[in-house]
């Protein structure tokens, strides 16, 4: 079987899913300027520990190999250790490996310890400038230094490979091969990702999204760097530049990829928080694998696509439309081109779009003390 | 050294790498290796098939004709299983007792 038909047969759809997200809270003790999930508060629906680990039994009997668990900072949560000990090693049956994201706060030399000695972990680690002004400008104050702090207790704890996650933003683009030093410094992996304009990242998309002659800049030094850096496939908008970066080069959302909110709602991917890609919940009648299989939502994303207005360029092959979220939180038709595309055909459509009447999640989970350039739009 | 030459893989005893977990899917299977973390595509139903026979095989070769592979096909299996060897996914079975 050809790649082309494997990608084919990955938008139709798997039995469950290869990359499911779990976002464990929407507490976060940090207010990212461009969360995905606008987190901040707690929310009291939030799944029990008794429910959290009724949906691991079922993605364990469903054999989803790993989940990637964040949040808000999933370390926030007071059985956080308890689930991950018990997706990992179950009382019956093979465990589920976990890599979860944290801004680092809570890894102290406890719990660097304590992560250092459980087996099917990975950890990464958010980081968005290689120094504090820039870094601290996204995530806030003091950010950058817990960051440093937790990868530094990682290292002394003999954690081994964990991961530095960067989003890629217009500020920090000239930092990329930095970014690579300080993974190499502590033999850890750097993995970069794009920059989307979902949760709070819709009010500050237009200020930090790269420019297009930075896009470029990204598409050259992923090419250049090949397979030593993690993308998640999240560049395969920038394939209409040229050879395809290293990647399954589709949309996994509904098809390979979904999210499962802190609350239990199952949406078809992570930065698509929005009642319109919401595809039912864990606490419905038949669970987690009832919406994975059957779901209205979910049926209709493993469709065939239609290329609809980039049916007539020569790069719809390349490029595959790029990304659902990013078009439609930006208020673009979502068969048309991706609000980055790299030949400018969004541009004019972008400009004509009232900002004022994009789609906006009803989930806002921002703690009210939001800094006053953040909260008009 | 667990990585066997490819000329002799058919006579070789495999197994699935006992870390390697498999899931059936419309085009083959998913393998997922927990040690090294891999995901590898198995995209053929009859690799995927041989791949579960293995353990209670002598050899590929004793695999692949278990499983009704014509001979004609066992070059391009013995590929395959290179590559599954290659990326850890199956591996020499250890002499035991």
């Amino acid at each position: 079987m050809s790649a082309q038909s494997l990608v084919e047969q990955l938008k139709g759809g798997l039995d469950a899913p290869i990359c499911l997200t779990w976002e464990l809270t929407y507490a976060c003790n940090l207010q990212c300027v461009h969360c995905l999930s606008s987190s901040g508060r707690r929310d009291p629906r939030e799944l029990t520990t008794v429910e959290a680990k009724r949906v691991l039994d079922e993605l364990r009997e469903l054999q989803v190999f790993y989940i990637n668990i964040g949040g808000g900072e999933p370390m926030v949560r007071r059985d956080f250790f308890e689930l991950v000990d018990y997706a990992i090693n179950p009382p019956t049956g093979d465990g589920i490996g976990v890599k979860f994201s944290t801004n680092g706060t809570y890894i102290d030399t406890n719990a660097a310890r304590r992560l250092a000695a459980m087996d099917y972990l990975d950890i990464q680690i958010s980081l968005d400038g290689i120094d504090a002004v820039t870094n601290d400008a996204v995530r806030g104050t003091g950010s950058f230094d817990m960051a440093r702090r937790a990868m530094d207790n990682l290292a002394a704890a003999k954690f081994g490979p964990f991961k530095i996650s960067v989003v890629v933003t217009r500020h920090n683009v000239d930092q990329l091969d930095h970014f690579k030093c300080l993974a190499d410094s502590y033999g850890a992996q750097l993995r970069v990702t794009r920059l989307r304009p979902s949760g709070r990242g819709a009010d500050t998309w237009h200020d930090l999204h790269p420019t297009n002659l930075q896009q470029r800049q990204i598409y050259e030094w992923l090419v250049a760097k090949g397979d030593s850096v993690l993308t998640g496939d999240s560049f395969f908008h920038l394939n209409a530049l040229g050879t395809p970066l290293p990647g399954l080069n589709m949309c996994g959302a509904g098809r390979v990829v979904c999210l499962i909110d802190p609350i239990g709602d199952v949406y078809a991917c992570p930065f698509v928080i929005h009642e319109q890609f919401k595809a039912g919940s864990v606490r419905d009648r038949g669970g987690f694998g009832r919406v994975w299989k059957h779901s209205d939502l979910f049926l209709e994303l493993r469709q065939p696509q239609s290329a609809g207005a980039c049916a007539s360029c020569g790069s719809y092959d390349a490029c595959q439309g790029g990304c659902m979220a990013a078009k439609f939180f930006t208020g673009l038709p979502l068969d048309g081109p991706d609000p980055e595309c790299v030949n400018g055909e969004a541009d004019a459509a972008l400009g004509a779009v009232h900002v004022e009447l994009t789609p906006r999640s009803s989930l806002d989970h921002s703690r009210a003390a939001r800094s006053p350039a953040l909260s008009g739009r | 050294m667990r990585r066997v030459l490819n000329l002799s893989l058919l006579d070789t005893p495999l197994q699935l790498d006992p870390q390697v977990a498999l899931r059936p899917e419309p085009f083959g299977a998913l393998a997922y290796h927990y040690g090294t973390r891999r995901l590898v595509f198995m995209k053929d139903r009859d690799v995927v098939a041989v791949a579960r026979a293995l353990d209670s095989h002598s050899s590929l070769s004793a695999a692949l004709q278990a499983c009704g592979v014509a001979e004609s096909r066992w070059p391009s299996f013995a590929k395959a299983f290179a590559s599954l060897n290659e990326s850890e996914i199956v591996r020499e079975r250890p002499i035991t007792g």
